[in-house]
């Protein structure tokens, strides 16, 4: 009886496994993909090595003496006029953090900012906390009303004994988080009224509903916060003090509501009509109908586009630069400009738009993990 | 019938009660500080140091005023204005003086409903050039490519003035100053130009400051100054004399460190509030102008803590020095 014996196995072509595979398919597949791969490697060759000089290799980092167990380090902070100009210069952002963050707000109350980014930060662990308990909705619920307000009395003070900081001390980084916090979270349950209101059978409603949104949508930003901010104060002459801030949060919240309002729409047009139907088979109101039925499954289905319009509303909200309130971006120009610290916008940038990138970027992360949450669909 | 002419009555007095607006000066002693325009941020005129303390030339008027008004030169409420925004909020009376870095033109004074209290620093268009062009006036220019900024009356008086010396330039032309001052130190273009002012700190920003001149050629007028509204004679003369304390100060020698000290120099101690009684004629208290100068200073303290020789912006005073010593800046006798 022959005995078979099993022959070692023959390894694959080195041409068809590992990372030459790899290439091979996703990089060098076609002339056209090699020619592309080849421009691209020469990109990359030109931009990357003048990127890292400027921000890492020859960047001064030189924020100052600092003692470690008692042990000293580093030299005297760089001034402007040692930093060098080929190269960054970070202590400029190390020195000016604090107006990039907070603006004007008095140095000695910023620990109010701060607890309000802390229990922002809480705000998250509780969601996650509480989520799928008894009583769930309760507690969620009174955090979204209650947070806002304490946060905004925090920054604002004027009760309770707290100084009153004026909104026009409100700066930086503060500012732009407070606008498009305000933004987002306002305009949100007004977008659902106005999607709501632009499919009811009432005419007048979904005549009005249909009319304000169109409007909104076919005028820029720009336009809007300009007419607030320049156009409604001759209208109230005077001594009425109508805060600057306030318009712009109007004119923001009001334009937001609308693209919400569509996003919503989309939505509700994509539940089939059945469940309509069926929502008034059972007798529910239209109340009912609603916030049982029909929203819960409009708005999953809309978190992505929810989530997308909020990110472009977050970077909108750098246009408020331009009717004078002192954002994150504004504090570029304004830091550049202390006879100190003379022109080092391009550091400002890089700072403002890594920042801008963290928050965003988190966002939509966040918004993907909300959606696998939210999914009930069947999953092979 | 009736009722419509009390309807007529009643709305007509509502508007003559919005026309007839309380002084501003009542209405800065009601609620404690001045409200004062400034620019969004301008080297040496109006900007933020690190803390968000304001400093500058235009931002020490507004402290003047308050110190005046007030008697303490921090109760000042800096509001950052746009230059499209400014004049609005003036008219509006979201602010109770602009110190902003505002030329003072005939339009603007007549046609805005506007006051220009006076002049705190005479800018005018200037050119920069790299040295190693050993040009050493705007005359030699003949086609040069120019840095310029977009929108702007620079733009306008470069045409006028090339136009009237016969000189062919082609403009560089970008947004923002920022990128104007990379345009000119990326060598897209050999001169730069914009108001002097703003030339010696674009100037202060380069690698290598003095690879630079600033050519002595100055093309156009460009007076700022704070401005009111009008209407309010009594404040706009607030305005104008916290002002003209700073520079008479300056004329008759007393500064912030000097102020204390009584002469029988009857010229000072009338500026000081110590003797006579110019305050009155004001509506202030006798102080004032004491105030003023201890926690201001005089003109030239201001000017050389801000922009002057020894900060890194460092403008020489040319025309910003006292008739006296050749420059043209003239305050009225306090008498």
């Amino acid at each position: 009886m022959a005995v078979y014996e099993q022959q070692e196995l023959r390894k694959p072509p080195i041409s068809q496994v590992g990372i030459v595979r790899w290439l091979r398919v996703n990089l060098f597949s076609s002339r056209v993909n090699i020619g592309l791969t080849l421009a691209a490697l020469y990109m990359l060759y030109i931009i990357i090595p003048p990127l890292l000089n400027w921000t890492i290799f020859d960047a001064n980092f030189n924020f100052g003496e600092f003692s470690i167990f008692g042990f000293e380090f580093g030299e005297v902070m760089a001034t402007n006029t040692n930093c060098g100009r080929s190269a960054a210069c970070w202590p400029f952002i190390y020195e000016k953090f604090d107006m990039f963050i907070y603006g004007f707000y008095p140095r000695d109350l910023v620990w109010r900012v701060d607890s309000v980014f802390a229990m922002t930060a809480m705000l998250f662990v509780i969601v996650r906390l509480v989520r799928n308990r008894k009583g769930s909705a309760k507690i969620l619920l009174t955090t979204f009303v209650v947070f806002p307000i304490v946060s905004f009395y925090l920054i604002a003070g004027g009760v309770f004994g707290l100084e009153e900081v004026k909104t026009h001390q409100w700066g930086g980084l503060t500012l732009t988080l407070v606008i498009a916090s305000v933004g987002i979270l306002v305009s949100f349950p007004i977008g659902i009224l106005l999607a709501l209101g632009r499919q009811s059978n009432l005419r007048v409603i979904s005549f009005f509903s249909t009319i304000y949104i169109e409007f909104i949508r076919a005028v820029p930003l720009i336009t809007i916060l300009f007419m607030a901010s320049f156009v409604l104060p001759l209208f109230f002459t005077g001594g009425v003090d109508f805060d600057k801030l306030l318009r712009a949060l109007i004119a923001i919240t009001l334009f937001q509501a609308a693209y919400f309002a569509e996003v919503v729409r989309g939505g509700l047009q994509a539940i089939p009509t059945g469940q309509y139907e069926a929502a008034d088979a059972i007798g529910l109101n239209y109340v009912q109908k609603n916030a049982l039925i029909v929203l819960p499954q409009a708005l999953k289905i809309s978190i992505p586009n929810l989530v997308g319009s909020s990110i472009s509303l977050f970077k909108d909200t750098t246009l408020v630069l331009i009717i004078g309130l002192m954002d994150m971006l504004a504090m570029v120009n304004m830091t550049a400009n202390d006879i100190n610290w003379l022109g080092r916008e391009t550091e400002g940038f890089v700072f403002v738009t890594m920042t801008m990138w963290i928050f965003l970027y988190s966002m939509s992360r966040y918004s993907k993990k909300l959606e696998v949450r939210f999914s009930t669909d069947h999953k092979n | 019938m009736k009722q419509l002419v009390k309807l007529s009555v009643a709305s007509l007095l509502v508007v003559g009660a919005l026309a007839v607006q309380a002084g501003t000066l009542a209405d800065v002693q009601a609620k404690g500080n001045v409200t004062c325009g400034v620019s969004k941020g301008l080297a040496g005129f109006s900007a933020a140091d690190s803390a968000g303390n304001w400093t500058g030339i235009d931002v020490d008027v507004c402290r003047a005023v308050a110190a005046a008004v007030l008697g303490d030169a921090t109760a000042v409420t800096f509001v950052p204005l746009t230059a499209k925004e400014r004049f609005t909020a003036l008219q509006s009376g979201e602010i109770d003086m602009l110190s902003r870095n505002t030329t003072w033109t005939i339009t603007r004074d007549a046609s805005l409903g506007l006051n220009f209290a006076g002049v705190n620093y005479y800018d005018g268009q200037g050119f920069m050039v790299k040295s190693s062009l050993g040009i050493s006036s705007a005359m030699e220019l003949g086609g040069a490519a120019v840095c310029i900024q977009a929108g702007t009356t620079t733009e306008l008086n470069l045409a006028d003035w090339g136009k009237q010396n016969g000189i062919a330039y082609t403009s560089v032309v970008s947004d923002t100053n920022a990128q104007t001052r990379s345009n000119y130190d990326a060598g897209r273009c050999d001169v730069l130009t914009t108001d002097a002012s703003g030339l010696y700190s674009i100037r202060a920003q380069t690698n290598d400051p003095s690879e630079h001149v600033v050519l002595p050629e100055i093309i156009s007028k460009e007076p700022l100054g704070p401005v009111v509204r009008q209407g309010d004679d009594q404040w706009f003369n607030i305005v104008r004399w916290s002002l003209n304390a700073m520079i008479t100060a300056e004329e008759i020698g007393v500064t912030s460190a000097t102020v204390d000290v009584v002469t029988n120099n009857p010229e000072r101690e009338r500026l000081m509030g110590r003797s006579g009684n110019t305050h009155e004629h004001v509506g202030l208290s006798s102080d004032w102008t004491y105030n003023i100068i201890k926690q201001v200073g005089n003109y030239a303290e201001s000017f050389e803590r801000n922009i002057g020789l020894n900060t890194p912006i460092g403008i020489a005073r040319g025309v910003n020095a006292l008739w006296s010593n050749g420059g043209i800046l003239y305050s009225p006798p306090f008498r």
